[in-house]
């Protein structure tokens, strides 16, 4: 059911962890809901020098948390912005259409965290200016 | 690489007996039942000494076996034919929240079409209230369905009780009993039910073949149309093989009932008691001791249950959750729900279920890699974090 990559980033998940001294943190989803992903971020000069993530939550959830962590890794913030759910799914050979709100997940744990570390910081990020992460994604 | 198959309340390996009994059924007594020659006579001599031996095990009587496709087909037919059939003196049914979705959604099907179902409450070990059973009658009830044990937690109901109270307000009791055969020894009119369903593959038979124990007098609707087989009430040429291997995986399981229970109950604390002691924030969920043999129902804290399945299935464990992730749905359980279990917790339950085949080695090396892999999935999650200084 799940793609090589899926289980690739399920079995040995890149970047779990977290930062003491993160710039930004976020944090989506409920345990209601079966899944909560959390971000952290260390940023230097407008880039993300170092990305972990903490989840709870199925496979997918897990598999889509690493994966993003690690398409923005060393991405400057207007990068990690423009990082879709798509994306994420895409880059683990896709997901079962149940589980692309998971995706969705990281997606938004990330613009999380980025809006927290804009929030800390004083730097002005106009794209997550109204941005608000669905606490429900089912 | 390990093969562990702890999922035997989804279906049982077939024995061995098993199989060969039912091979001479395909190659050369392959006549139908129905034919008046050599092959058919053959095919109907089996027929009928299975059923014999079905109804000898239930306590019953040969004319009131039915043989089905299995537990799905036998709980329908026995709700959807008692209630159509007896729409003149009522439309209620009493039933309870825990039941398998083939009652459940059988019993909303007939809520649409007419008849009125009170789902019964359970407490936190699962089990009914019979004041709250008693209560539920009314005048127009004409059935109550109520499962002997749950598949998921290992509950078991009070059967006898709840059969006395439905004779003594003349009310058809039929229990979905396709988790407990081959672990309890069943006898009808003791218990007082009027129809019971069961199903091959829980007890070591073949998947596709069941039964219904239809008491004599109960009136209700035939299931299939178009021919004579199952006294015209369950037409189509019976599937002979596995008919006679139903009754073979039967006798195997009744011939030694008090060492197969006594050694899945060492198995089955062995196991629990392994559990608790290696893995923190674990809870058993289910009743203690009115629970059956092989069940075992935990709530893991923190973690979710498809990624544990995931990772016990890559240690070579197969294993099952009451997870909304392995529902296939957005809730999980209905059955930990309905024993009061909040949504994150019914999201990391883990049911392993023993059988005949499993080996104490077994289940030490599931406790092994269980604790293992739950120490890795609880470092991934960010609601351990709150904890790992408490513990």
């Amino acid at each position: 059911m799940y793609s090589e990559k899926v289980m690739d980033h399920f079995t040995n998940p890149r970047n779990v962890g977290e930062i003491e001294d993160a710039d930004g943190i976020g944090q989506v989803g409920n345990a209601k809901c079966g899944d909560i992903m959390k971000i952290y971020l260390k940023i230097e000069n407008d880039i993300i020098v170092d990305i972990k993530f903490k989840t709870f939550g199925c496979g997918s959830a897990i598999a889509s948390s690493s994966m993003a962590t690690e398409l923005i890794k060393g991405k400057t913030i207007n990068e990690a912005l423009k990082l879709t759910n798509k994306a994420v799914a895409e880059a683990l050979d896709g997901l079962p259409p149940v589980k692309m709100h998971c995706s969705v997940l990281a997606e938004e744990a990330i613009k999380s965290a980025l809006k927290d570390y804009s929030e800390k910081s004083g730097v002005i990020i106009e794209e997550l200016k109204d941005f608000e992460p669905k606490e429900d994604h089912h | 690489m390990k093969d562990v198959y702890m999922d035997n309340a989804a279906t049982t390996q077939v024995k061995k007996e098993v199989v060969e009994s039912m091979i001479p059924y395909f190659t050369e007594n392959y006549g139908n039942p129905s034919s008046i020659y050599k092959k058919g006579r053959n095919s109907k001599k089996a027929l009928d000494e299975s059923r014999d031996l079905v109804a000898r095990t239930l306590g019953a009587t040969s004319r009131e076996i039915y043989f089905t496709s299995g537990g799905s087909e036998s709980d329908n037919w026995a709700i959807k034919g008692v209630a159509f059939g007896n729409k003149d003196k009522g439309n209620h049914i009493i039933t309870t929240k825990i039941e398998h979705h083939a009652v459940l959604h059988t019993c909303e099907y007939l809520e649409r079409n007419g008849f009125n179902v009170t789902y019964l409450d359970v407490d936190k070990y699962g089990m009914i209230n019979l004041d709250d059973l008693k209560n539920a009658i009314n005048d127009n009830t004409i059935l109550i369905t109520i499962m002997y044990a749950n598949n998921e937690v290992g509950t078991i109901q009070p059967i006898k009780e709840i059969g006395k109270i439905a004779k003594e307000n003349n009310i058809y009791f039929h229990t979905d009993a396709v988790q407990v055969i081959g672990n309890i020894e069943i006898d009808v009119d003791e218990l007082g039910v009027d129809l019971l369903s069961l199903s091959a593959h829980k007890f070591y038979g073949p998947k596709g073949i069941g039964a219904l124990y239809i008491r004599k007098g109960v009136k209700l609707h035939p299931y299939i149309h178009g021919g004579a087989q199952e006294r015209n009430r369950r037409a189509g040429t019976e599937n002979v093989a596995l008919i006679v291997g139903l009754a073979k995986a039967l006798e195997l399981a009744y011939e030694d009932l008090e060492s197969h229970n006594k050694y899945l109950i060492r198995l089955r604390d062995r196991l629990i008691n392994g559990i608790m002691d290696r893995i923190s924030n674990v809870k058993l969920n289910g009743h203690i001791e009115k629970r059956l043999p092989g069940n075992v129902n935990i709530s893991i804290e923190f973690i979710e249950g498809e990624a544990l399945l995931l990772s016990l299935d890559m240690a070579g464990i197969a294993a099952s959750s009451g997870s909304a992730c392995t529902s296939g749905s957005l809730d999980p359980s209905h059955v930990l729900l309905a024993m009061g279990l909040p949504h994150e917790i019914a999201h990391g339950s883990l049911r392993l279920s023993l059988g005949d085949f499993n080996s104490e080695e077994e289940v030490d090396y599931v406790i092994e890699n269980l604790t293992k892999i739950v120490q890795r999935l609880r470092d991934m999650s960010p609601l351990y974090e709150n904890v790992k200084g408490d513990n």
